[in-house]
């Protein structure tokens, strides 16, 4: 697995897009992405918690867990791993920088649950990432989650006041949107590739 | 408040199914579904971890101090898809390798924490285990729904038997992520237009 952290960061913005090519994270990308502003603070700490997770993750599974021949503990683990990070940012947050803390406040505790997290770091074990390359994952899993659920909500607000066919409305259109959105980042598959 | 396992059954399957009316637990049921035996395997997958789950948190649902719920609910799902994660590695390492992060997402499926919050925690062992049992049937059948045509548009099989000729030209594109948007999009919207919702029903608008 030689592959340059700098690809893998590219990648997983564009090519590999956590929600449009691994459907990741979806529950929170069709309820919160009703507005940009929101949307922009979810996929924040989103980024931020993947990007602390990945790392911990790492070192946890490749100093703990595999010495020990404990792989099939990762799930639990990486699970508490997961809730006390957030937990633990919540704290640090509330305490030195109030401000971030109320705008990004009500997403924090929303993160343990989405499975973009999660995803990353057991991506990460199957496909054998290094530390630079899991950090590299996670940044840039991050950033595509942040990138797609924007731009989403962008075109949610535009199509606010579309004449959309009743049962459809909502979460239906939101998925066609998606879809067409996934459809528009495959025109960048070429550009780097990586399994 | 206890329902009989007939209304159990025909709530969890139907009127409040999990995928197309919750929008609960898509991550997976969009991920999984371009192949029907995928399909089937994440599905029993589930209705065995929901299940189990329910049920065992039903059983110490009065031994739980309620501010460590979560943790504890969490907990005991981990532990039940390790047990299908084994399982599967032991015995079918192909789809295991095939399912690869899915399965151990099912502990982020927000469907069996639904559950787990919303019925077991209140109501007695042998309903949540029914509980369980029908809101993993109702997803089951939503991602065999999508697989059905995903497989045979993308591929021209169904559990991969080739049921039309050499003539057929798959759409690749419905094996792709794209499609998979696509054809939730369209269930979610077949069913608003056809299933009426439960309130809808009470007021007397069928």
């Amino acid at each position: 697995m030689e592959i340059n952290p700098f690809t893998i960061l590219i990648a997983s913005i564009f090519t590999n897009n956590m929600i449009l090519a691994n459907f990741l994270g979806m529950c929170s990308f069709i309820a919160v992405s009703k507005e940009i502003k929101t949307s922009l603070g979810l996929g924040q700490a989103v980024t931020f918690v993947l990007t602390g997770t990945s790392v911990i993750n790492y070192l946890v599974y490749t100093y703990i867990l595999e010495p020990y021949g404990l792989e099939y503990l990762r799930f639990i683990v990486f699970i508490i791993t997961i809730a006390t990070f957030v937990q633990l940012v919540e704290m640090i947050i509330e305490r030195y920088v109030p401000t971030l803390y109320y705008s990004l406040g009500i997403f924090l505790p929303l993160i343990t649950v989405n499975c973009a997290i999660l995803g990353v770091s057991l991506f990460m074990v199957i496909r054998e990432y290094t530390l630079l390359q899991s950090l590299a994952f996670g940044i840039g899993s991050g950033l595509g989650w942040t990138l797609a659920i924007v731009a989403l909500a962008a075109i949610r607000q535009k199509i606010k006041n579309a004449p959309i066919p009743k049962g459809l409305q909502g979460a239906g259109v939101t998925l066609i949107i998606t879809g067409l959105m996934a459809l528009a980042f495959i025109g960048l598959s070429g550009v780097v590739t990586i399994q | 408040m206890v329902k009989g396992l007939g209304n159990i059954f025909r709530d969890g399957v139907f009127q409040d199914n999990p995928v197309y009316r919750q929008i609960l637990g898509i991550c997976s049921a969009l991920a999984v579904t371009n192949l029907l035996i995928n399909s089937f395997v994440m599905g029993m997958g589930l209705i065995f971890v929901t299940s189990f789950s329910s049920l065992t948190v039903s059983l110490l649902r009065n031994h739980t101090p309620s501010h460590v719920r979560m943790m504890v609910q969490t907990l005991i799902i981990s532990a039940y898809v390790i047990i299908v994660d084994i399982v599967l590695k032991a015995y079918w390492p192909a789809m295991s390798d095939a399912l690869g992060p899915y399965v151990g997402l099912i502990i982020t499926n927000c469907i069996i924490m639904g559950r787990c919050e919303a019925y077991a925690q209140k109501n007695k062992p042998l309903p949540s285990f029914f509980d369980g049992i029908a809101s993993g049937i109702g997803y089951m059948v939503v991602l065999l729904a999508i697989a059905v045509f995903r497989e045979f548009l993308g591929f021209g099989t169904l559990f991969g038997i080739s049921v039309v000729g050499d003539w057929w030209t798959n759409w690749i594109f419905m094996v792709m992520p794209p499609g998979a948007f696509f054809m939730l999009g369209i269930l979610i919207w077949i069913a608003n237009t056809y299933i009426p919702a439960k309130d809808e029903k009470l007021g007397g608008a069928k």
